[in-house]
């Protein structure tokens, strides 16, 4: 029987986007497909913290050695996404000694490099440590991009023929004959796994695959159901029962750059214990909160006041600093039915692949929950060997080798910015965001102007991002960045439509503007005091004021637009469109030239008194 | 020695100026001592007096997003505390004169009561009711078939993109855009000044070439309107650009000539010309503060500038002691502003407060408060945080409305509803109660407020004088 696919994959974070690279460098004929852009769940909310295990040396060594495994991997293969940052884990006088010591003990049993630092020799390292700090572990943590990681691997699947759908939401799971469908039940036969339904959304130009609304049933020799937090809805498609346990976590992003080493707390577990830079920014983490639905949560203040607060006692000058946005993003923890922690930071950190034959007595799909994004080449080989199993394919893992695409010619990344006579630190930041296709990219020959001066993106980078990932501008801002500094878009939306509308339709770039203003205005609302507040009031004036965006008698968010002639503007306007009465406004004075209709001229001359009431 | 004035304004952007100049008019010796730079220079250089009086009133009438045509008319249905209801709209009437007087043949709208709806650089028309007179042959209710010139390497004109977005908007005109490249460098910083000095200078006979340019412009496909054909290389004019009657630019036709400019570009374009009132930095703004200054020095007010007011004394009205509504209210007797770390005390009759809201640092806040930092007046908000904004990036926001509250003579009013004190008056972005960029009220508050401000605080003065003026006496 001929399939769509021979591996439908679903999900497109490190796992699902992991998996389809892997499959795809062994021949595998692979699809994957995303209900938002990729990055869209948990991964493109995650702290950016590059593992060295550190942090499960004494609680999960087993996590620990692969997360130093996995370090080094991703190092080498993805050296522009990394920043070799190195880590401390810092002790304050109140923090218990003996665990310091397990602390360094098992970094030394599980292979992770470290060392220990006086306070002194950390403040050299950070001067903007506690003075109270006493002593510390340094150890070779790093930054990681999960944006461009994640980019980078989709490119290269694609490169070896998989097919990447984004904005492509699984709404049923098709199983072809099963005695027994109840599920919970643990044996008995429950059928084949033949293949997904999919309904396309809109959103971006050139991902979209099928029109908006549209349903496609698309058939596939085994899936792969790697949706995250996500998992167990799938798993209630197919009738079987994947218990993950969605848990939340704040991230709070400040305006510059406090620390260049990743700062950790040295206690034994807890929330609000780690600081990452991150390009310009740190950004401080986390909280740890279960929660029932991973697209539905409350935000809440207090796990930004505790963030600040908590990481205030490590590096102080925090309490004083801006912060310009805070996110979300919810683990997608599991724990085999029997264990029953009540907290979720007891839960383990570890992953599991369910085999739903074995499990269920449903052949043809497998779920992976659980793990970190550090680990998800690992989490992606250990999947794909067991795909390739099922299917009775032999093909070597390459992924741990080859380098992903952009990252081949390191060195070159240094020509190209003198090539390009950029000035630094934009060369500079091009240079890291583009990795080697920055030549490509930054060979422009007309003007090629900053769009956005906070982060310093180009046009030419904005350009290039559209053409790969369509009118999407959200995901445009992923890929460059564009928008994220500290005026959140407030100068650069409409910049950044600008260069969209080169390509698209009006309606479309308009409706594009919206969701990026949308989508910024929802991070932003969670660091509103202080400088971030008077940045929020000038946004609004630049957005209503200036261009009267709330009022726009063309509406917002259009969506008609994409199909509609040229010229037939009228299909343009969105929800919110009014119509105006023109006639009835000032239409200039006749010493300027106007053509005042005649409404408005008499409205003019009888009550124009230049000196008012006074 | 401390210096002494009748009045002192602290702050120096619209509002501010606007109480300085109306407090002079009454015949007192008036000072401004104001920080840095105001939002003028952020400012797209129209004067917004009331676009939508009743913007987060519920979404599915229309009434509500539509533009008023009369200002004056749509102040009723404003809530009691908005400003406007509170100095009254004769206040708005002498605001708008007293800037009509100060910025003469740089501005227009004066001839009507009507807004005018003027073409932003978002695409959308904004209802407002003073423009800068470049801005003037622009007007979205004019017929004539226009077209809108962008610049490459410009990222924040767009023109054929704002065309588009305007027809979408449904204005009764032609309208197509074009992308040209500035005949000369438009790298590296600054560049509205550098483009505005190119044009004010004709260097290279720049405007020239930059016509030309506008006539060769090859169209954009869906551009439609001006008919067939076109071609940079070849030299001619596009076809149909003889029925094109206006062509907009963005806002960079000089800054000292810029009259001359315009005149220039129309005559070798056979077309009236504009400008579109721009994001920031804005020339227009830059533009309006120069005038406004100049009004200022033949006013005689004295301006100080990058001196921000750090601190003030404070003494009890002599003769105080009575209890209850009789208690008079405390006077300032000195303020001080920071010079370079050295504090220079000034005292003054009166005080005017005009330090901007949150966006010119007149309205602060922490964590869990939100302040007016120089004389702490009391600023209402709501407790938690989270309630200072909504969830939608357009929607009725608590901290638009953040401010001091004012009664109806411009007064500082303390928690109680009584004058904080005796002289002091406040205008402009740091009083509360309107949200001015929903409402497109900004810049006309700043006027009312500040011409009620401004003469109460003459009327202060005056009476801590011994010869009191009459302030509401006609001039
Ligand atoms: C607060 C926080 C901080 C973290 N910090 C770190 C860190 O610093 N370092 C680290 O290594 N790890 C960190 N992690 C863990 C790491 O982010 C995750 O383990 C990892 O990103 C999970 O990736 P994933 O691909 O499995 O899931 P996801 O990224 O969630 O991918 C699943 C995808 O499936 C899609 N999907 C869901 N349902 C459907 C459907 N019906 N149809 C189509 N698509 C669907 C979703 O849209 C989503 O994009 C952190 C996690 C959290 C919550
Ligand atoms: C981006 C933008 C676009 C705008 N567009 C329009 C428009 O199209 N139409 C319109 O009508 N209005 C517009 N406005 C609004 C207008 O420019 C003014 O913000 C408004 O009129 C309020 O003016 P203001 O004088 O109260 O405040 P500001 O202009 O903020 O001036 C306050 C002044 O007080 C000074 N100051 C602050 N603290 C102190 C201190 N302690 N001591 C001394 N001085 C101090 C500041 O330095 C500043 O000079 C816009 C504003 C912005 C930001």
């Amino acid at each position: 029987m001929s399939r769509d696919t021979e591996v439908l994959v679903l999900g497109g974070g490190s796992t699902g986007a992991g998996v389809a690279r892997d499959l795809a460098r062994r021949g595998v004929d692979v699809t994957l497909v995303e209900q938002g852009n990729l990055t869209h769940g948990t991964t493109g909310r995650m702290h950016g913290l590059l593992h060295s295990g550190g942090r499960y040396a004494v609680s999960d060594q087993a996590s620990a050695s692969e997360c130093i495994e996995e370090n080094r991997v991703l190092r080498d293969i993805a050296s522009h996404c990394v920043e070799e940052t190195g880590g401390l884990f810092a002790k304050r006088p109140e923090d218990d000694e003996s665990y310091f010591e397990e602390k360094l003990q098992g970094c030394r049993e599980c292979g992770i490099p470290a060392e220990v630092l006086t306070g002194r020799e950390a403040r050299e390292l950070e001067p903007y440590l506690s003075e109270d700090v006493d002593k510390a572990i340094s150890v070779p943590d790093g930054a990681i991009d999960p944006f461009r990681l994640v980019v980078a691997n989709a490119v290269d699947a694609e490169n070896h023929g998989a097919r990447i759908e984004t904005h492509t939401e699984v709404v049923d799971v098709l199983v072809e004959g099963g005695a027994d469908s109840s599920a919970g039940a643990s044996d008995g036969d429950r059928g084949d796994v033949v293949g997904v339904t999919v309904e396309h959304h809109a959103g971006s130009g050139n991902r979209v695959h099928g029109a908006p609304g549209e349903r496609e049933d698309i058939t596939a020799e085994y899936v792969v159901n790697a949706t995250g937090a996500w998992a167990g809805q799938i798993g209630d498609m197919a009738g079987v029962d994947v218990a993950v346990r969605p848990s939340k976590g704040v991230m709070t992003v400040m305006n510059v750059r406090q620390v260049d080493t990743v700062v950790n707390r040295c206690r034994p577990k807890g929330d609000a214990d780690i600081v990452v830079p991150h390009e310009t920014t740190a950004i401080l983490g986390t909280t740890d909160e279960e929660v029932s639905d991973p697209a539905d949560y409350p935000e809440e203040g207090w796990e930004v006041d505790l963030v600040i607060d908590q990481l205030t006692e490590l590096v102080p000058i925090l309490a004083e600093a801006r912060t310009i946005r805070s996110f979300w993003g919810v683990r997608p923890l599991y724990e085999p039915p029997d264990v029953g922690s009540q907290d979720p930071t007891d839960i383990t950190r570890d992953y599991f692949l369910l085999d739903h034959e074995e499990r269920d007595g449903l052949r043809g799909m497998s779920s992976i929950v659980g793990g970190k994004f550090t680990t998800y080449r690992m989490m992606a080989e250990e999947i794909s060997d067991h795909v390739c199993d099922q299917l009775g394919v032999r093909g070597r893992c390459t992924t741990a080798e080859e380098a992903l695409p952009g990252s081949e010619h390191p060195a070159r990344l240094d020509a190209a910015m003198d090539d390009f006579g950029l000035r630094s630190p934009i060369a500079r930041r091009s240079g890291q965001r583009l990795g080697s296709r920055a030549e490509d990219v930054l060979d422009t020959s007309g003007p090629n102007p900053v769009v956005c001066e906070c982060e310093a993106v180009t046009r030419a980078e904005v350009s290039d991002a559209i053409t790969q990932s369509g009118s999407d501008l959200n995901a445009v801002r992923i890929r460059t960045r564009a928008s994220m500094g500290n005026c959140q878009g407030g100068m650069c939306c409409h910049r950044m439509a600008n260069v969209l509308s080169a390509d698209y339709p009006e309606a479309t770039t308009r409706g594009a503007w919206d969701e990026l203003v949308d989508e910024r205005w929802k991070g932003h609302r969670h660091a509103l005091w202080g400088e971030q507040l008077s940045q929020a009031a000038l946004n609004t004036f630049l957005h209503a004021t200036t261009m009267n965006r709330d009022h726009d008698p063309a509406g917002r968010h259009p969506t008609g637009g994409n199909g509609s002639a040229p010229g037939d503007d009228a299909a343009d306007t969105g929800p919110g469109a009014v119509d105006v009465d023109f006639a009835a406004f000032d239409a200039g004075a006749a010493t300027d030239g106007g053509r005042p209709t005649d409404e408005a001229s008499r409205g003019g001359g009888a009550d124009g008194s230049r000196n008012g009431g006074a | 020695m401390a210096i002494r004035d009748d009045v002192l304004v602290v702050g120096g952007g619209l509002a501010g100026m606007t109480a300085a100049l109306a407090a002079a008019r009454e015949g007192a010796s008036v000072r401004v001592v104001t920080d840095s730079e105001s939002t003028l220079q952020q400012a797209s250089g129209l004067v917004d007096v009331l676009g939508y009086p009743t913007p987060h009133d519920d979404a599915d009438d229309a009434g509500n997003r539509t533009p008023v045509a009369n200002p004056f008319d749509a102040v009723d249905a404003l809530p009691d505390d908005h400003p406007y209801r509170l100095v009254g709209v004769d206040a708005l009437r002498g605001g708008l004169s007293v800037f009509d007087d100060a910025t003469g043949d740089l501005y227009r709208g004066g001839h009507t009561e009507r807004n005018a709806l003027v073409p932003t650089v978002g695409g959308t028309v904004k209802p407002t009711a003073r423009y800068p007179a470049s801005v003037a042959p622009g007007l979205a209710s004019d017929d004539r078939t226009t077209l809108l010139v962008g610049f490459d390497g410009d990222t924040d004109v767009d023109a054929p993109n704002v065309a588009a977005h305007l027809r979408a908007a449904g204005v009764p005109f032609d309208v197509g855009g074009v992308t040209v490249e500035f005949p000369g460098d438009l790298d590296g910083t600054d560049q509205q000044t550098r483009l505005a000095h190119a044009l004010d200078t004709d260097e290279d006979g720049v405007r020239r070439r930059l016509a030309e340019r506008v006539k060769r412009s090859p169209k954009r496909a869906g551009d439609d309107v001006f008919g067939e054909g076109g071609d940079a290389d070849d030299g001619a004019a596009v076809d149909g650009f003889g029925d094109v009657d206006r062509v907009g630019f963005p806002a960079v036709l000089g800054r000292a000539r810029p009259r001359q400019v315009r005149d220039a570009l129309a005559e070798r374009l056979d077309a009236a010309v504009f400008e579109l009132p721009p994001a920031p930095p804005s020339l227009p703004g830059v533009r309006l503060r120069y005038r406004l200054r100049d009004a200022l020095r033949e006013a005689g007010v004295a301006v100080t500038t990058g001196n921000p007011v750090v601190d003030h004394d404070v003494e009890p009205t002599e003769g105080a002691g009575g209890d209850g509504a009789e208690n008079p209210a405390p006077r300032i007797t000195t303020i001080y502003a920071d010079r370079n770390g050295t504090k220079t005390p000034y005292e003054p009759d009166a005080v005017v407060l005009a330090t901007g809201g949150l966006v010119g640092g007149g309205i602060d806040s922490e964590r869990d408060a939100v302040y007016e930092p120089v004389f702490d007046c009391p600023v209402a908000h709501p407790e938690d945080r989270y309630d200072w904004s909504d969830a939608d990036a357009f929607g009725p926001h608590a901290f638009a409305r953040f401010g001091v509250r004012i009664d109806a003579d411009g007064r500082v009013l303390g928690a109680d509803g009584a004058p904080l004190y005796a002289n002091l008056t406040a205008a402009g972005g740091v009083v509360g109660g309107y949200d001015a960029a929903a409402e497109k009220s900004a810049s006309g508050v700043s006027l009312a407020t500040g011409y009620a401000a401004g003469r109460t605080a003459v009327a202060a003065a005056s009476s801590s004088h011994p010869t009191p003026t009459d302030v509401t006496a006609d001039r």
